[in-house]
């Protein structure tokens, strides 16, 4: 399965960046290779709707479960439609949240965690 | 001839000013309270609560026939706003992300959008002596100001072009972002409000730019005028735009004004300064139709 972790830089010592739609970049981990790739996320500047797209973007790369600090009403609804798990709260580094959702240690939400940040 | 009243900064007395010009003129007046988000010319004119009446403005948002959808995406990718996200085999719809322009109905080649009416807000009417009044209210927590504001201006009954027919009289919203361009848009002539501070100063500045940009004669009114500092005089000397009128600093406009009565109640001799301003306002657009 591929995951998506938000994430504040381009490596995996980077810390996870808690907000979803407008993250810094993307990180894809494939959880049967154990492969790491980083990518800017596109749409974090953008004028409204950010949540929507960026989930829309998930769906389209085939992701599984994203891990990430809040998700907001919008984005949740999208993703949820999608099929794809949302797991919040994640923090530290890339690669310890790797690891603790792989350990199990996340829990996943069945709603968003926060309001709609921006119309 | 249309003639709205902005500023920069808010709280600076662009109600004050609107209320003030358009009880002061003996035609009738229409005023536009395009304040949308906080409209409060109507507080100042007495009105009779059951005169007003009030209807439902809405925008229009789109709705998926799934049977003719094919998930290609096109509105979706089209919307800059994110209200349409394509899943694999469905578009879902956000109606409170949607700007109601109608593009994903136009590029989608199944026919699959139609339109739904989504209320915003309320158009509101009523009528005093001399003024009909006509403003919108925007519902909380909505955030599209313009479309209200365009759905207030469609009402206006200005004869295009210049001075002669009914004074139109819009209050503007403060800033210079969207809801105040499109409030100002297409008027003959704009007044700013300001005040002596930095701030006020400030605010006026990036506002004249706005009204530049728009090719809009304008001209200055400062509020409090006998207190602050003078570089709001330097500034209108400067970029010569006419200091309209100097409103003084004043306890007993301040207590009219609290009190829910306008600035010509407190002081009725403002009737004949508000249309000496009218008349110095008309030539001046007068001269400007002779110029273009």
């Amino acid at each position: 399965m591929k995951i998506c972790i938000t994430s504040q830089g381009e490596d995996r010592a980077s810390n996870v960046d808690p907000r979803f739609g407008r993250c810094a970049h993307f990180c894809f981990y494939d959880t049967e290779s154990g492969e790491y790739r980083f990518e800017p996320n596109e749409f974090a500047a953008g004028v409204g709707g950010v949540g929507v797209q960026t989930s829309q973007y998930m769906a389209e790369q085939e992701v599984g479960a994203v891990l990430t600090g809040q998700v907001g009403p919008n984005a949740f609804k999208t993703l949820n439609a999608a099929g794809i798990e949302v797991y919040p709260n994640a923090e530290g580094t890339v690669e310890s949240a790797v690891q603790g959702f792989l350990a199990g240690k996340f829990e996943k939400t069945s709603g968003a965690t926060g309001p709609a940040r921006h119309a | 001839m249309t003639i709205s009243v902005a500023s920069g900064k808010g709280g600076t007395g662009k109600t004050t000013v609107a209320v003030g010009l358009a009880l002061s003129l003996e035609q009738q007046v229409q005023l536009l309270d395009c304040d949308v988000e906080e409209p409060n010319s109507h507080l100042f004119l007495q009105l009779d609560p059951e005169s007003r009446s009030s209807e439902d403005f809405s925008i229009l948002v789109p709705r998926i026939d799934e049977d003719k959808c094919t998930a290609c995406g096109l509105c979706s990718s089209f919307c800059e706003y994110g209200a349409l996200a394509r899943l694999k085999d469905k578009v879902l719809v956000f109606d409170n992300l949607c700007h109601g322009c109608g593009g994903c109905k136009i590029v989608c080649p199944e026919g699959a959008i139609t339109e739904a009416p989504r209320p915003i807000g309320k158009l509101v009417s009523a009528a005093v002596p001399g003024v009909d009044l006509l403003y919108g209210d925007l519902n909380s927590g909505e955030v599209l100001a313009p479309p209200l504001i365009r759905g207030v201006k469609r009402q206006s009954i200005a004869a295009p072009d210049g001075p002669g027919g009914t004074p139109v009289i819009i209050d503007s919203p403060p800033g210079t972002t969207c809801p105040m361009v499109t409030a100002v848009k297409d008027s003959d002539f704009s007044i700013l409000v300001t005040e002596n501070t930095p701030f006020g100063l400030h605010d006026l500045e990036l506002a004249v730019q706005v009204l530049s940009d728009l090719n809009m004669p304008m001209g200055v009114v400062i509020n409090r005028a006998d207190i602050g500092r003078s570089d709001v005089e330097e500034f209108c000397c400067k970029k010569e735009i006419p200091v309209l009128m100097r409103i003084p600093y004043s306890r007993k406009i301040a207590e009219f004004y609290a009190r829910g009565e306008s600035i010509v109640a407190a002081d009725p001799d403002f009737r004949r300064r508000f249309q000496e301003m009218y008349s110095r306002i008309e030539s001046i657009v007068a001269e400007e139709g002779r110029k273009s």
